[in-house]
Formats: structure tokens, C-alpha cells, sequence
């Protein structure tokens, strides 16, 4: 069994943080937003775990739990505001939301 | 182990562009299951297999459950297919392809220049959890404040 390429494991993360950024920008339903943005934050775990394994030790694997837990919040209180943006203006369209005053 | 790391990712990158390419919402939803499953199986073989559990718990389970209700009480079903055809414009595609994948030739260019192999070490439960109740006990605390934090804010927020 050959070793793998410490490179290969970073350019996996980096090519799923790339994909995540195209979702961002390009999607208009908010739900796709925060799933791109999902797809961003297990990316940067992603990464610090191949470090963890690089240098074999486990501090990476600590950081990648506190990821873990943002992204729980985040989408905990993503979703709130989704549901409470689709009560209101009754669109997912973020170009709509865009016209926000205040 | 080497030939199902580089599966791995290959499944990994390839639902996560159908996630990125895909009009219905919930077929959406499967293919980032399957990513995040892809990724799971990624960290088992780079020796995590606690991160590897906690990601298939706590991402592809809880998180995606939680995106999974939401698109239930939205009603955002087969109907929303052709708006949702009608908002991905292809001239949309250019600006942000473009920055990302200058972004991604970048981070590709740094990347060459490293010449090191993984150490395939396997870091147990026993190690993370070492450091989570040692040196990292402030940051476990301040995480179960986020939490705590991010229920009431979802609770509140969520309210009619």
C-alpha cells in the first residue's frame, strides 16, 4: 500500500471549496445558498483533517469538531430565518430579499 | 486504502457538482447526503474514524434532516423545477466560474510545490477526546454556548 500524497487530500478540499463558492454565487433559492455553504465548511473540515493525518497528531481533528458545531448553529439559525423570510415575502428568491429597506 | 481514498473523492466531487447543477430541490438534497457520505469515507482513510462517525451522525443525519423539514414545510417540490430552470441562466455561470476557478488554479499552483506523504497514522477516539477534555476544554464550552445560543436564536426566529 503506497502512502497518499499529502497534496491529493488538499486538492480534494480545494476543489469542493471552489464548487461551494460557484453555488454561493450562482444559485438564487436561499436553501441552495446555505447548502453551498455547507459544502464550503466541510471543505475547511476536510483540510484539517489531512493536516490532522499529515502530522499525525489530533488537534485537527478537534478543530474540525468545533467546525462541526458552527455549522449546526449556523444552519440551526439559517433555516429560522428562511422559514420566517418565506412567511413574509413568500419567495426563496434572494434578489427579492435584495430590495429590503432598513 | 490508496485506490478507495481516491474513489472517494471522485464520488465526493462529482455529487457535489450535481448538488450545484441540480434544479429539484430534494434530489439536491440526496447527492450532498452522498457527498458528505463520500467525505466521511475519505476521513476513515486518512485515519479519523471519529471524525469519520461524527461527519455520517451529525452531518449526513442531523443536519440534513433539519434541510430535509424545511423543504417539507416550504412546499418546495416538483412545482418550484421550472422556476428554478428559469433562474440558472447560463450567462449567470460566468463571472462566478471564472473567480473560482482562478481561485482553484491558485490554490492548485501552491499545492504542486508541497512533497510530502500522509502518515496513514490512525488517531483514535481516545486522543480527541484527550484534548477535548484537556487542553481544548474552554472552546468545548464555548461550542455548548454557540449551541445553546443557536436554539434559542432558531426557536425565536422560527416563531409566527
Amino acid at each position: 500500500m503506497s502512502p497518499i500524497p499529502f497534496e491529493h487530500g488538499l486538492i480534494v478540499a480545494g476543489i469542493l471549496f471552489c464548487l461551494g463558492i460557484v453555488g454561493v454565487l450562482t444559485r438564487r433559492n436561499i436553501v441552495f445558498v446555505l447548502m453551498s455553504l455547507e459544502v464550503m465548511l466541510n471543505a475547511c473540515g476536510l483540510a484539517f483533517i489531512v493536516g490532522a493525518a499529515r502530522w499525525g497528531n489530533a488537534d485537527g481533528q478537534v478543530m474540525f469538531l468545533m467546525i462541526l458545531t458552527l455549522a449546526a448553529a449556523e444552519v440551526a439559525v439559517g433555516l429560522g430565518l428562511i422559514i420566517q423570510i418565506y412567511r413574509r415575502f413568500h419567495t426563496v428568491d434572494i434578489n427579492v430579499l435584495s430590495q429590503m429597506k432598513g | 486504502m490508496t485506490i478507495l481514498f481516491y474513489l472517494a473523492s471522485a464520488i465526493a466531487i462529482i455529487s457535489t457538482l450535481c448538488v450545484i447543477l441540480q434544479t429539484n430541490i430534494v434530489h439536491a438534497l440526496i447527492y450532498l447526503i452522498l457527498s458528505l457520505l463520500a467525505v466521511a469515507v475519505i476521513f476513515y482513510v486518512l485515519g479519523a474514524p471519529f471524525a469519520a462517525v461524527l461527519e455520517a451522525i451529525v452531518y449526513a443525519g442531523a443536519i440534513m434532516v433539519l434541510f430535509l423539514f424545511v423543504i417539507m414545510m416550504l412546499n418546495m417540490g416538483q412545482h418550484t423545477r421550472d422556476q428554478e430552470k428559469s433562474w440558472l441562466s447560463a450567462r449567470g455561470w460566468i463571472a462566478p466560474g471564472v473567480m473560482a476557478g482562478l481561485l482553484l488554479v491558485q490554490l492548485l499552483s501552491v499545492f504542486a510545490q508541497i512533497d510530502q506523504d500522509l502518515s496513514g497514522q490512525r488517531i483514535d477516539v481516545m486522543a480527541v477526546s484527550g484534548l477535548l477534555f484537556g487542553p481544548y476544554v474552554l472552546a468545548v464550552e464555548l461550542a455548548s454556548i454557540l449551541l445553546l445560543a443557536g436554539l434559542v436564536s432558531a426557536y425565536h426566529l422560527a416563531k409566527k
